[in-house]
């Protein structure tokens, strides 16, 4: 029984709802912008990764080489056109 | 009568309304001619409802071919208009109107299905598979590609094309500055076929991923194969943007967004950024495979193996991650301070460091090989200088300080098409002449194929190095005249000379095709070149399941291998085979994409619903049909085996 019970998924279900929780506090409480925007990155991030990881089994398979190198890969591209397109429209504008 | 008045030209010209006779006489004769020789039931069939990689890519290949020429129309009345200075067989406008047709269909309907027919024909037999992974998604992304291309195509007799560059920038592209449909056409247009695109990326690279031949490593695989790899990574990162950058434009023309605009908190330059954002990966998306296929067509005709392989992955690996880092290249002066400028400086002229060593893996190939001048080698043998040309004028435009001289001057002009021709359409047109064998069981004339490329090469002088110096002088790009005092005349008297020697060499290339189905010996068997990669091993014409048996791969070169030593690749007994079942779904999909689409572009929101309402109930039908393919008994198997090899 113990063996068929998706322990990891559960667990992963309730601390998504969690971070979901944690979210919408921003909406509720009285916060500076700055920590909003902190808490609002941070939970999106975690709970992003939370789903590839628990929920569509990324390195579950022999190819979690592939999967992870795509997602890191990503993950840089994203970052340099972020920052790309802060150096050209506000640190250096 | 009013609701019809949108569908009218806004700036009609003789020339419009005589293509407007032409497409619909040319329509009405093809649908006459496909009922009269009762071609109906084999169109639906064989090719419309087709998940077959290898004729989706002969598809392909007919669009890009037909759009070659649309574009290559364009491009000849660009040069016409120039030829002469205060020319007027094209007014401002409808010279706008030509010169962004011509940019957008010669690199998202042109070039892209062009490497699209290669990947789909190509990759699955180098790396001995049977098909792609995604066979249904295959057929989705080409029709959606297709319909995709067909409605930009009918801007220019319905409402009106776009003309505000292929790089669509706002303001000008927003409804202030462009009042027709056109700008309309291109957000939704290049929308529904990036889709395609995006989806092709996926596909293949699950497809190398997953479904190579036993034994075929990563580092085995045949170099086309990996560029396609490579590029396909690229698409997957870049075309999101452009989803995203057209949806917003979309909305911003459409819904009175305010993203692009230059008050209430938008910002124009934004689009610029966004798009090169793609802009630049894109040129890389189309570049790579043209390297890949030059790798297979040099080491094949100077009969050695490829030279420093390993480096030649490491620089693709290298270029897919730093072709993200340098967009900004494209508008250094949009005025962004020096720290920005040559920070992007640097890194683009870095990117060109792992372009030179593929150069010098060609040249060390070369060196000592026995080279064998045939015409997809001669096609290479240009490339090469005249690709390198290219690069080393780029170089000097990602020089920032330097870039605020050449920048929108017809110098810039010349360099993307230095490498743009030399590069991708020289890679085409090279792999065309090495694959058709492949597809079609005969070769392409030699002797017409060599003048085809001289003319090409001659042609293509003429028309590019003159605007390198009138460029330098100072001629703008996208101006539709010039005086006779700029002194810009006899230069550009010559680039029209030579586009016309180019369009010659693209007739001579279509009457080559002609001549070869006339008269081309056709028993050539299955490996006419000698070659050296898995695609060769299997029967020509290619059976629908690729491969009897499995090949077994010890090496990067297992054809040539086997050949020389003479071991065997296909081991083991013909089994049952299991193949996709053909769909229509993925062409009605599609067309409905089209109704939408175009319900879109003139706000005919009742039907836009209703053809979305469509396409939601066609994803819904996916989601429960039940399909499982077929399989291919045995005997049958073997009863084409023997046919083949009988012809052989
Ligand atoms: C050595 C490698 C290369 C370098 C350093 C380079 C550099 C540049 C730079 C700096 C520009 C912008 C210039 C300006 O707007 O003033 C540019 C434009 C362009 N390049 Fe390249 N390039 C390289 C290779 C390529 C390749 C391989 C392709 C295509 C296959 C390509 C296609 C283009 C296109 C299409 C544009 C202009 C687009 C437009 O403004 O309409 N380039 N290149
Ligand atoms: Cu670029």
């Amino acid at each position: 029984m113990k063996e068929l019970f998706p322990i990891k998924q559960v667990m992963g279900f309730v601390f998504s709802l969690i971070l979901t929780a944690v979210a919408l506090l921003v909406y509720f409480l009285d916060m500076s912008f700055t920590a909003g925007i902190t808490i609002l990155l941070l939970t999106a991030f975690v709970q992003a990764g939370l789903q590839l990881v628990v929920f569509m089994h990324a390195g579950e398979t022999e190819d979690k080489g592939a999967i992870y190198s795509n997602v890191y890969f990503g993950i840089l591209v994203a970052l340099v056109t972020i920052f790309g397109t802060l150096l050209i429209f506000l640190w250096d504008m | 009568m009013d609701f019809f008045n949108r569908f009218a030209i806004p700036h009609p010209s003789f020339l419009i309304y005589a293509s407007m006779v032409a497409i619909g006489l040319t329509g009405i004769a093809v649908i006459l001619g496909i009922t009269y020789f009762k071609k109906w039931g084999y169109l639906w069939r064989e090719w419309l409802t087709t998940v077959d990689h290898k004729r989706i890519g002969i598809m392909y290949l007919i669009s890009a071919l037909l759009m070659l020429f649309r574009g290559g129309v364009d491009a000849i009345m660009l040069r016409a208009q120039l030829a002469i200075p205060d020319n007027k067989f094209l007014e401002s406008q409808h010279y706008n109107e030509v010169f962004t047709t011509h940019g957008v269909v010669m690199i998202l309907f042109m070039a892209m299905p062009f490497i699209m027919f290669f990947f789909n024909f190509v990759v699955p037999l180098q790396i001995g598979a049977r098909d792609v992974a995604f066979p249904r998604l295959n057929a989705i992304s080409f029709w959606l590609f297709f319909m995709g291309a067909m409605l930009f195509n009918i801007s220019f007799v319905i409402g009106g094309s776009p003309d505000a560059g292929w790089t669509s920038y706002f303001p000008l592209a927003g409804n202030d500055f462009s009042t027709s449909v056109g700008s309309n056409y291109y957000m939704i247009a290049i929308q529904i076929a990036g889709i395609g695109t995006l989806m092709t990326g996926i596909n293949f690279i699950t497809t190398i991923f997953k479904m190579r031949a036993p034994g075929m490593k990563l580092m085995q695989m045949p170099m086309f194969t990996w560029s396609a790899l490579i590029s396909n990574l690229i698409i997957v990162f870049a075309f999101p943007v452009l989803t995203v950058l057209l949806a917003m434009g979309t909305m911003d023309r459409l819904f009175d967004t305010k993203f692009f605009t230059i008050g209430d908190g938008g910002s124009d330059m934004l689009w610029a950024n966004l798009f090169w954002v793609w802009g630049h990966p894109e040129v890389y998306i189309l570049i790579l495979p043209a390297f890949g296929l030059f790798s297979e067509i040099i080491s094949t005709f100077a009969r050695r193996n490829l030279y420093g392989y390993k480096s030649m992955v490491a620089s693709m690996v290298v270029i897919s991650a730093f072709s993200f880092f340098v967009w900004a290249h494209h508008f250094f002066t949009m005025g962004q301070g020096a720290l920005a400028n040559s920070f992007f400086s640097i890194t683009t002229m870095a990117i060109a460091v792992p372009t030179g060593v593929k150069i010098f893996n060609w040249l060390f190939t070369l060196w000592k090989g026995k080279i064998e001048f045939t015409t997809p080698m001669l096609y290479a043998m240009h490339f090469l200088p005249l690709f390198t040309l290219g690069g080393v004028t780029g170089v000097m435009l990602a020089m920032s300080a330097a870039d605020y001289q050449y920048h929108n001057t017809m110098f810039l002009v010349a360099h993307f098409h230095n490498v743009i021709i030399p590069g991708v359409v020289y890679a085409m047109l090279a792999g065309l002449t090495y694959y058709w064998p492949k597809m079609f069981g005969f070769m392409l004339n030699e002797r017409i194929g060599k003048w085809t490329v001289w003319l090409m090469s001659t042609g293509f002088i003429l028309a590019f190095i003159p605007m390198y110096i009138t460029g330098l002088d100072g001629q703008a790009r996208r101006m539709y005249t010039y005086s006779e005092a700029t002194g810009f005349a006899p230069l550009n008297m010559v680039a029209f000379i030579g586009a016309g020697i180019m369009a010659i060499s693209f007739a001579l290339l279509v009457y080559n095709i002609y001549y070869s189905v006339r008269y081309s010996p056709r028993n050539i068997g299955n490996d006419p070149w000698n070659a050296r990669t898995l695609e060769w091993a299997t029967h020509t014409p290619v059976p629908e399941y690729n491969f009897a048996v499995m090949p077994q791969v010890k090496s990067t070169e297992a054809f040539w291998d086997a050949k020389k030593h003479g071991h065997e690749i296909f081991k083991g007994k013909i089994e049952k085979i299991h193949m996709p079942n053909s769909s229509g779904l993925p062409f009605i999909m599609s067309c409905i994409f089209f109704v939408f689409g175009f319900s879109m572009i003139f706000s005919i929101w009742p039907l836009a619903i209703i053809s979305l309402l469509g396409i939601l109930g066609c994803l819904v039908y996916r989601s429960f049909e039940k399909d499982h393919g077929h399989y291919i008994p045995v005997e049958e198997i073997e009863d084409t085996e023997t046919k083949l090899r009988g012809a052989k």
